[in-house]
């Protein structure tokens, strides 16, 4: 499996390096994001108003930590469902975000949009919460504080291993995976 | 005939079921893990064997440093059975039972909102999800489930008519695992509902997730329509989070109850690659 070791920003011909299925290791600043600070940062950015994060060139990351153990920067920290986020995901792209890191299905609109924006979707393993936080070495706050949990935090990841599920050539990892193993129909 | 009345204080619920919260975040339950184990050796997908070897060893380091093996440590879903010789003092057992979530989720991720519309988040994972049954004995017994919602997102209810037959039953549930594919964590393991009413079908399906992986239902007919169920969603190919594989789920677990003439209800509901419960008998 091809291994890419990858420092964000994000350039177009780091992403237009990633096939679906490869296996990325991440270091560099990442944005979390889930639910409710997408609700709230797209509607600042739809009302015209400037972005509280950087988005042209950055990675943003679904997933809503548990709180820090004494002495570590973030508690576990795997990703959440991505789907969610779909609504909110072409504003984003539209304004340079280059990749999303979560896990499960994307619709087809964000798919096409990936295509079209040169972005791709990353799944890291949900459930391995405590092992990824391995790779979170810096954690702080930077929007949205009062979300709490939902609350936008920027980190500093360190070969965080997450696998490529939609590229920019239209690849889905998740449909070429299964197809191999289907025995059904 | 007068049995004597135990009686047991609701500050000693509490802290029983704090404490048992609180494990629970941390230890994965031992069939869970010794199923994929068994997993891992039977898994096709080269990389699927690498995601459950990634998911093992989060569990052995959940385990070993006392931390949530999962960010989301869901609701908390609290099945509570008193028998009905036990006598409940010291206050209110319900105020007990939210306090006792409050204490245990102070260091866990806050994941519950007060109104479904408003969306404020509670700030302490309260109110929890309760069930009372009044039991014969003298005992409290206490099962708690740590329920994750990216499976539970992707669970389904149906009310069919008896005309569906097993084979409705059979397609819903595959379509409802196959829907989720890799949003509900894969390998899953599928609780089943069949029968009861819209609102007990849910509930079936919910303490079909109770049950100890390995652990058949005892009607022959279930047992066998487990296996099936068993089969068909491996066939499927999603695998270890959904890159493709021969394990899709741990284990199909099917709970029935009676039902009407005119209906076969059907409610899937999934658990994840964190299916935390835990269970004590005061
Ligand atoms: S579905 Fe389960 S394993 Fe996956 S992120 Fe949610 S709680 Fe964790």
């Amino acid at each position: 499996m091809n291994a890419h070791t990858l420092h964000t920003p994000l350039t177009d011909d780091d992403v237009a390096a990633l096939r679906a299925g490869d296996m990325v290791l991440l270091s560099g600043v990442v944005y979390t994001a889930r639910d409710a600070a997408h609700r709230r940062l797209v509607a600042a950015l739809n009302r015209g108003e400037p972005s509280p994060i950087p988005l042209a060139g950055h990675v943003v990351y679904y997933v809503g930590p548990a709180p820090a153990p004494p002495g570590r920067p973030i508690g576990p920290a795997g990703p959440t469902t991505s789907g969610r986020m779909d609504p909110y995901t072409v504003p984003l792209l539209e304004r340079g975000v280059k990749g999303f890191i979560g896990k499960g299905h994307r619709s087809p609109e964000v798919k096409a949009a990936l295509v079209r924006y040169r972005a791709v979707y990353l799944a890291a393993v949900g459930g391995a919460a405590l092992l990824l936080a391995d790779h979170i070495v810096e954690a702080r706050v930077v929007a949205y504080e009062e979300l709490g949990p939902e609350a936008i935090r920027e980190l500093i990841v360190r070969d965080f291993p997450a696998i490529v599920v939609n590229d920019i050539y239209g690849g889905d990892a998740y449909e070429a995976g299964q197809r191999a193993f289907r025995r059904r129909r | 005939m007068t049995t004597p009345a135990r009686t047991i204080s609701v500050a000693f619920v509490r802290r029983a079921l704090a404490a048992l919260l609180s494990e629970a975040a941390w230890k994965l339950p031992t069939d869970y893990v010794a199923a994929l184990r068994r997993a891992r050796q039977q898994e096709a997908a080269a990389l699927g064997r690498e995601i459950i070897e990634i998911l093992l060893t989060n569990a052995d380091r959940a385990r070993a440093e006392r931390l949530p093996s999962c960010q989301d440590t869901g609701m908390a879903i609290i099945f509570v059975e008193v028998g009905q010789q036990v006598h409940l003092v010291g206050g209110d057992l319900n105020a007990a039972i939210e306090e006792a979530v409050r204490q245990a989720y102070r260091p866990l991720r806050k994941s519950v909102v007060a109104d479904p519309i408003l969306r404020e988040n509670t700030g302490d994972n309260t109110p929890p999800i309760v069930h009372y049954a009044i039991v014969p004995g003298h005992h409290v017994r206490l099962r708690v489930m740590l329920k994750g919602f990216g499976a539970e997102l992707m669970s389904r209810l149906a009310m069919f008519p008896p005309a569906v037959g097993v084979d409705g039953v059979k397609q819903f549930v595959v379509e409802t695992v196959e829907r989720a594919g890799p949003n509900a964590c894969p390998p899953v393991i599928v609780g089943v509902g069949l029968g009861g009413s819209f609102d007990t079908v849910g509930l079936l399906a919910k303490k079909a997730l109770l049950r100890r992986l390995g652990t058949p239902n005892p009607a022959p007919h279930l047992a066998a329509l487990e296996r099936e169920l068993l089969d068909e969603i491996n066939a499927l190919g999603i695998g270890p989070q959904g890159f493709g594989g021969t394990v899709t789920a741990l284990g199909v677990h099917v709970e029935a109850a009676p039902t009407h003439i005119a209906a076969l209800p059907v409610a899937v509901n999934l658990n994840c690659s964190a299916p935390r419960r835990a269970e004590v008998i005061l």
